[in-house]
């Protein structure tokens, strides 16, 4: 990917969507910061997913980042938004350090599993604990930003709007350099290869240790912007359609531009948003023909409608598409 | 293949176009008055409560609109304004209905935003609306916390919350002389459950400070399979079953449990039953004693307001309404009284959100369930009377009758204002006005 584009070009870019958030109506702001927290963990997944696992069980570390804000923010008072962010992805962060190792041992199916299984238990362990809200879950209050606290709505929404996009931009940046990096391209031979891989002196173990931590946190941080936007967390967080949904943005998206992420997700909440106010009661149908349609048109996701092919012939056989992997695992 | 891409992208480009352009609003705002509804359409919940709550707003919106709603409600619309509904499904989880709220709010500019049964949705809202400084009414959702744990100016719950539910019913076995020296409990372990329990076994150490408390399930929600359970539970032989399942949890655990002898062995009790009986007819066991969480259905009292929703809902649905239905009734009908209320007083100008709400604070407005007054959290939160009876089965009707029925006014069975749910059944219900 000698020719992709330079990192400058991409600050550029997040600072103009930035900015864009001014001339959006309101009601988009908090629908593209929701979009832009979506974003984030299923670039986590995409990021683990060039090792060839994916996880069904992000909701894990989306709700241990939600939460350790939230408790966090309800004790100590602690309202500054770049902090929570921070906060966020530090839990997430923490329990990816202990949980990447012991499961990076497995793999497809098994890998897939056991991440399911872990969130389905912390779910478990929040339904049962009343002194958080039990499935109820708890409120925390607003955000604030440098000091600085907004009463005005669509100030609010805007700062919160900013601070995910600008975030969730970077973390896109980190990632595109991951990707064309020595280590990222040692993840793709994890996929194709790991005994090969390992013969080169690399542990297989290791790179998904690292991708998987790597997932984590933004996993944690995508949580701690779930928490910012609605002001109220609950177990749904952790709950296995709630990571579902993340691998569904992940599927959408491909592997192939990791700016294919956003639109994704952005066009999901769309869909979501106008079909249940327009068919209420088949909303969840309008939401799933609209999945299979991606599926079925743009089998490489909707990063394959920008994305050349000469581009694609060069990556065929290093990344085949997210799909077929899912479609293998069960 | 180049070609295929470009319709493809052309295909994109133009649904993102058209999916953002605003949503048309009608213009002349001062003829309709636009009402957010959320309630559940899809989900467990919405059989049993959600599409009886939806039937239950398209009615009485039907009949407000056509002007032929009983007094003191004859006014057309909100006075004079026709209601002009937007319903969206509740499920989904609270993310998406944090979302959708204020989608209603900033894009669909709807006037009021009425709805919401299930607790957690109504926490995670609740806030939201306030931030926005937009009208919310919650007409359902049980948890006392809403308003226990937070103030605010611009939410409104219609209905009682869930603490009248259980101190009424341990009120009306004491009435009834239940015996009650052991107990045993069954509840979802979520939120629901897991209050009413405690508020139920906090409630009977009250009026029968002797009561043991045996066998205590929490099994998990939608689990379907009581098998094991209802072992226990025959096992344990108490004389009093306690359960809040509610829908399709607690028409299995019914069936389950009658033809192992439970029914015979315990008196059972349900807080929250009426809206099984049409499912179930035959197979609910006589002499059960439910609760509706009002004086809903079959338990209402007679009044001209009751008989048109009654009647006219059973007419248009082919199902008498139950709990779900009747709240959304009063909820709507509170609305309109607030409405009305700040309209007399602007001079019948379409009114402005703050005068809604100075309004609807502290009113107390009729009901098809009685009178609802909004007289906790500084006249935020609803209190309402209460009805409980024991089932039996009417072969000529074919239907579930409701027997041995008691009321008790909403000030014996509510907490008063500025006293914490749990902390006042504990202190013995103290300040409970009951006749």
């Amino acid at each position: 990917m000698k020719k992709g584009l330079h990192p400058l070009v991409m600050i550029a870019l997040v600072a103009m969507v930035t900015l864009a958030g001014r001339a959006l109506p309101t009601w988009t702001l908090s629908l593209a910061t929701i979009a832009a927290s979506n974003a984030l963990i299923a670039l986590g997944i995409v990021v683990l997913a060039r090792t060839g696992n994916v996880s069904f069980g992000q909701g894990l570390f989306f709700a241990a980042g939600g939460y350790g804000v939230a408790l966090i923010a309800n004790t100590w008072g602690l309202t500054d938004a770049v902090a929570q962010v921070i906060v966020g992805a530090a839990c997430g962060g923490l329990l990816g350090l202990v949980i990447g190792p012991l499961i990076a041992r497995y793999s497809g199916i098994f890998f897939g599993m056991l991440t399911l299984a872990l969130s389905m238990v912390f779910y478990g362990a929040l339904v049962k604990s009343t002194a958080l809200g039990g499935s109820d879950g708890f409120n925390v209050g607003r955000p604030s930003l440098f000091g600085m606290s907004f009463t005005d709505p669509r100030e609010a929404d805007f700062m919160l709007y900013a601070v995910s996009v600008i975030v969730t931009g970077f973390a896109g940046i980190a990632a595109t350099i991951l990707f064309r990096s020595e280590f990222g391209l040692a993840s793709l031979a994890v996929r194709e290869n790991n005994l090969r891989v390992e013969y080169l002196g690399l542990s297989a173990n290791r790179i998904i240790s690292i991708n998987f931590l790597i997932a984590a946190i933004f996993a944690g941080a995508s949580g701690a912007f779930a928490l910012m936007a609605q002001r109220h967390i609950d177990p749904q967080f952790a709950y296995w359609t709630t990571s579902g949904e993340f691998v569904f943005v992940a599927v959408l998206a491909g592997n192939q531009s990791v700016a294919a992420v956003f639109v994704a997700s952005m066009a999901l909440e769309l869909v979501r948003s106008f079909s249940n106010l327009y068919l209420p009661n088949t909303w969840q149908l309008v939401l799933g023909v609209f999945l299979l349609g991606v599926i079925l048109f743009l089998p490489r996701g909707i990063g394959s409608l920008w994305i050349r092919d000469r581009h694609r012939r060069r990556h065929i056989s290093a990344t085949p598409p997210l799909t077929a992997e899912r479609g293998a695992a069960p | 293949m180049n070609h295929f891409w470009r319709a493809n992208r052309a295909l994109i480009v133009a649904s993102v176009a058209a999916m953002s352009l605003p949503v048309a609003a009608p213009a002349s705002a001062q003829e309709t008055f636009k009402l957010g509804i959320v309630t559940f359409l899809s989900g467990p919940a919405a059989d049993s409560f959600g599409v009886p709550a939806r039937n239950g707003a398209q009615f009485v919106i039907d009949q407000l609109n056509k002007g032929s709603v009983p007094s003191p409600y004859e006014k057309v619309g909100f006075g004079g304004m026709k209601i002009e509904p937007v319903i969206i499904d509740e499920n989904g989880g609270a993310t998406k209905q944090v979302q959708e709220l204020r989608n209603l709010y900033q894009r669909d500019n709807v006037d009021v935003v009425l709805g919401y049964i299930s607790s957690g949705d109504c926490l995670a809202v609740a806030p939201i609306a306030e931030e926005l400084k937009k009208m919310l009414v919650l007409m359902d959702c049980g948890t006392p916390r809403i308003f226990e744990e937070a103030k605010y100016n611009y939410v409104f719950r219609t209905a009682a919350h869930a603490t009248m539910d259980n101190v009424g019913l341990v009120r009306y076995m004491k009435a009834k002389n239940i015996k009650m020296d052991t107990l045993s409990a069954i509840n979802q372990d979520y939120a629901w459950g897991q209050d009413s329990r405690a508020d139920f076994v906090a409630a009977a150490q009250q009026l029968y400070p002797n009561v043991k408390v045996q066998t205590d399930l929490l099994p998990k929600f939608g689990a379907g399979q009581y098998g094991t359970e209802i072992s226990a539970l025959v096992g344990a032989g108490s004389d009093v079953v306690y359960s809040s399942l509610w829908g399709g949890d607690l028409q299995a655990f019914v069936l389950q449990s009658a033809p192992r002898g439970l029914p015979k062995r315990s008196q059972l009790v349900f807080s929250a039953a009426d809206h099984v009986l049409p499912p179930l007819g035959d197979k609910m066991p006589d002499g059960t004693i439910i609760g509706a969480r009002g004086s809903y259905g079959l338990m209402s009292q007679k009044s001209p307001l009751n008989d048109w929703l009654f009647r006219g809902y059973e007419a248009a649905n082919g199902v008498y309404p139950v709990q779900a239905a009747y709240r959304i009734t009063q909820s709507i009908l509170g609305l309109k009284a607030a409405v009305e209320k700040a309209m007399s007083k602007n001079g019948g100008k379409k009114p402005s959100t703050d005068e809604m709400v100075a309004a609807m604070t502290g009113l107390e407005w009729p009901s098809p369930g009685g009178l609802i007054q909004m007289k906790l959290a500084d006249g935020h939160q609803a209190i309402q009377p209460i009805a409980f009876s024991r089932t039996k089965y009417n072969p000529d009707l074919k239907r579930v009758d409701l027997i041995d029925i008691q009321y008790f006014a909403a000030e014996c069975v509510n907490p008063p204002p500025g006293v914490k749910s749990i902390e006042w059944i504990k202190g013995g219900m103290q300040g409970a006005k009951c006749n």
